[in-house]
């Protein structure tokens, strides 16, 4: 009796939440017309707004995963002095609200910024600055989820590798990547969800231009500031897919990244 | 690199007034505002994801139903999903339209709880591994001894699950008091009356006044670590009798 | 306070733990159930205890019927195999917490608590957490928590597995004798038939889900009703159709009669005993145990052939 109460609130809880705020962009859609929807998605703008968003991904993702990575081994396998705080600077981001992130790179490029008038290719409200803040945010999530699987796997297999003759290289790629390889996917998994998602750093360095420095979730405000709903939940509709995607990967990865 | 560079100048710049400018543009009364709306709303929210997050995570491990494996998954979307989204679809909810007949937009209370879903994720994910990991002949032994469910529930379970909860609320507390994607559309942003610190700060770095806005930014990111601070001792206190 | 269960049973998912199980256990006494992995012995304890209820069956307490109550309201004191300490409270609190849930006055829980960890020797330790004893120390407090509340059965399931050789000597013994002490109801239960043998008034024997027999141990060694019990307490060699112990065949030099010719594969001198390995012409391996004056009186040796024959059998 009391068990089905706790449930019940549990699930209730949940649905208040995070189900019906979710059913809203079905319900949203419906009221303002697919078919405004799908025009206002396959805009001009629109679609260079997800290209944006897609090219930042693709930068921020591979670079995070290398960097991540690197980090981790040099973390749980090396010592060093700073290591703590390396450790501390990979987890900054996470606590960091991306405003602060976004503002901190504006004052370092901008024109009276320190590194702004040395540098002569336009950094912000440009390409360069809306890469720099999408690193900046996705930086911890590869290293977090590789840091506990590398200490768990312990460096045995490693050490056997060196004295089987094995250069540091040859047992990085094909002892250590192996062991790692479900945590890295999940960390890349994470990171990608990020990137894609990312929206107050972006805003402050990117000014917002449409059909220039506009990601996807850029647009969806312009949109609604510009009374466009269905555009706004069109885009919506599009980006909560891929989270649901990214949900299932993250899933289905879930117990191999526990069990490796 | 490209971590400590930018917080380094952020910094700098906020005191590029000097202290006093410094001080007056954090205590100029739109900031100050501005810094106690968020502080209290993420208080708020850390300590509802307190109770709520357990809830969640004892029924996720404790419970079976059907369906439970589609719940869990779901209890990360909030991770998966863009902020704006988050907002929009809150507001759509909550708003003038909304079909629920409730009318919250922008109203603090729509911040609320749109960083109710955005922070959900946090205590549950942190719980449930405790919880899994937590020696059940525990609570028979306190069974056996004569105490009730509650109490077996209040004087064992939750002692020992506490610090899953503080780290949960610590990283909750952290994210409610940054996120800025789920709010700026959500709440209006009336100065006063529904504007948050990240959003103060944005606008104020938009309309030129970037030193004002890193002097807010700065003392938010104090502010933050102090709290993290805090509840990394309190993490300590209460698992002071495993290192004993 | 006696314990009856009747016809009890359990299956978990596929498995039957308990299969019509009925025993009495006697007031005041020491009982052990002892059996092999998966015999049931835990499983009834805990149904005795409450922490799990049977598929069918009961449970009676001093003639009432328990079976319907929860652990919470049986009065009984159970003891875990890996203590199950509460490892957030200090020793103190751990052995105060049933009294602390009955909401006695402070003092009384503060005397009573410094009178049982005395009894259990663990003065002193009062203010330090379960993290830093011992695990016999820590099984000490166990038992002085369980008997805070008085309670009117004592059950302890394998108690003593998870400790080192010595301290489990050590706590059996102890065991028993604050057993003469208080008088309590007391079951355990253990797969170590030396341990059951050594300190129990009566033990229950159980395979695979039922009960072989409940005997004194020393009725158990000497009349065992099946070959389950003869094989499993005490060493037991198969001759022929029956059962031998080992210290029940006799060794001579020459043949004689009804002896069979057998091989010395190996001798352990034991102190004041010796066990002999041996194998007999058909093969059958026997174990038999003499004093050493007898094996210095024979010159046993290993690769001698000698000759054996049972004094006493039995068969089933």
């Amino acid at each position: 009796m009391r068990r089905l109460a706790v449930r019940y609130a549990a699930l209730g809880y949940l649905a208040v939440v995070l189900l019906a705020p979710i059913s809203m962009i079905f319900w949203r859609i419906e009221a303002e017309g697919v078919g405004k929807a799908w025009s206002a998605l396959t805009e001009a703008d629109t679609v260079h707004a997800f290209k944006v968003t897609l090219i930042l991904a693709a930068i921020a993702v591979p670079l995070n995963t290398i960097f991540g990575v690197t980090c981790a081994l040099a973390i749980v396998r090396r010592r060093f002095p700073g290591k703590g705080l390396l450790n501390a600077f990979v987890d900054l981001p996470l606590a960091l609200s991306p405003v602060v992130v976004g503002l901190s790179l504006f004052l370092l490029y901008g024109r009276t910024g320190w590194l702004g008038p040395s540098i002569n290719i336009q950094v912000l409200f440009a390409l360069p600055a809306m890469v720099l803040a999408t690193v900046f945010v996705s930086v911890p999530f590869v290293a977090r989820e590789v840091v506990p699987t590398l200490r768990e796997i312990g460096d045995e297999q490693e050490q056997a590798a060196h004295t089987l003759g094995a250069s540091g290289w040859q047992t990085f790629w094909r002892i250590t990547l192996p062991s790692i390889r479900w945590a890295v996917i999940y960390g890349v998994v994470l990171t990608t969800a990020r990137c894609l998602g990312e929206y107050g750093a972006v805003a402050i360095v990117s000014g917002g231009i449409s059909g220039r420095t506009e990601t996807a979730t850029l647009r969806v405000q312009d949109y609604y500031e510009n009374l466009n709903q269905a555009g706004a939940y069109g885009i919506s509709l599009a980006l909560c897919g891929v989270a649901l995607v990214v949900l299932a990967v993250m899933t289905l990865l879930k117990p191999k990244e526990g069990a490796a | 690199m490209i971590v400590a560079l930018p917080i380094a100048a952020l910094v700098s710049s906020s005191r590029s007034d000097g202290w006093s400018g410094f001080w007056s543009s954090v205590s100029s009364p739109e900031a100050v505002a501005a810094l106690k709306l968020t502080l209290v709303v993420a208080a708020l929210v850390a300590l509802t994801n307190a109770v709520s997050g357990t809830l969640v995570a004892w029924v996720l491990v404790r419970d079976e139903f059907p369906g439970k494996s589609v719940v869990n998954a779901l209890v990360d979307l909030p991770f998966a999903l863009p902020t704006i989204v988050a907002g929009l679809v809150t507001l759509a909810l909550y708003g003038p339209d909304s079909p629920v007949g409730i009318h919250l937009a922008f109203t603090r209370a729509a911040i609320y709880l749109v960083l109710l879903f955005v922070t959900l994720p946090f205590v549950v994910r942190t719980v449930q591994p405790v919880l899994l990991e937590l020696d059940r002949t525990m609570e028979e032994a306190a069974r056996s001894l004569g105490a009730r469910e509650t109490a077996v529930f209040f004087r064992i379970v939750l002692p020992n699950v506490l610090p899953g909860i503080l780290s949960g609320v610590a990283m909750a507390f952290a994210r409610a008091v940054g996120e800025i994607g789920a709010i700026v559309i959500l709440s209006g942003n009336l100065p006063f009356r529904t504007e948050v610190a990240s959003v103060y700060v944005l606008e104020q770095s938009q309309s030129g006044n970037a030193t004002g806005a890193a002097a807010v930014a700065v003392l938010l990111l104090a502010i933050s670590f102090a709290v993290l601070l805090l509840i990394g001792a309190m993490r300590r206190v209460a698992t002071r009798h495993e290192r004993a | 306070m006696s314990i009856r269960v009747r016809n009890v049973s359990k299956r978990f998912l596929n498995f039957t733990a308990l299969a019509d199980v009925s025993i009495d256990v006697a007031s005041g006494s020491l009982t052990a159930l002892l059996g092999p992995s998966g015999s049931g012995k835990s499983t009834l304890l805990r149904v005795i205890a409450g922490l799990e209820r049977p598929d069918a069956g009961t449970v009676e307490l001093d003639g009432e019927d328990a079976t319907p109550l929860s652990p919470q309201n049986r009065g009984v004191g159970f003891v875990f195999q890996h203590y199950a300490a509460f490892k957030h409270m200090t020793v103190r609190d751990n052995v105060a917490f049933a009294l602390k849930i009955r909401k006695q006055p402070r003092d009384e829980i503060r005397e009573r608590v410094d009178e049982l960890l005395e009894l259990v020797q663990l003065q002193g330790f009062g203010h330090r957490y379960p993290a830093q004893l011992s695990g016999g120390q820590r099984q000490r407090m166990a038992l002085a928590r369980a008997l805070a509340a008085k309670p009117k059965v004592l059950l302890l399931d394998e108690p003593f597995g998870a400790l080192d050789a010595r301290v489990r000597l050590e706590l059996r013994a102890w065991l028993r004798q604050l057993h003469e002490e208080t008088h309590t109801t007391t079951v355990f239960v253990t797969h170590d038939q030396e341990e059951a043998m050594e300190i129990s008034d009566s033990v229950v024997v159980m395979n695979a889900g039922r009960v072989e027999q409940v005997a004194p141990p020393q009725v158990l060694y000497d009349e065992p009703v099946n070959e389950f019990v003869m094989s499993f307490v005490g060493q037991a060699n198969r001759f022929g159709d029956g059962w031998v112990r080992p210290h029940d065949l006799q060794i001579t030099l020459d043949p004689n009669g009804s002896t069979r010719e057998a091989l010395v594969e190996r001798l352990a001198h034991l102190g004041h005993e010796v066990r002999a390995e041996l194998v007999r012409d058909d093969g059958e391996r026997l174990t038999i145990q003499l004093t050493r004056e007898r094996a210095d009186q024979l010159e046993l040796a290993s690769g001698q052939i000698v000759y054996v024959r049972p004094t006493r059998e039995t068969i089933f």
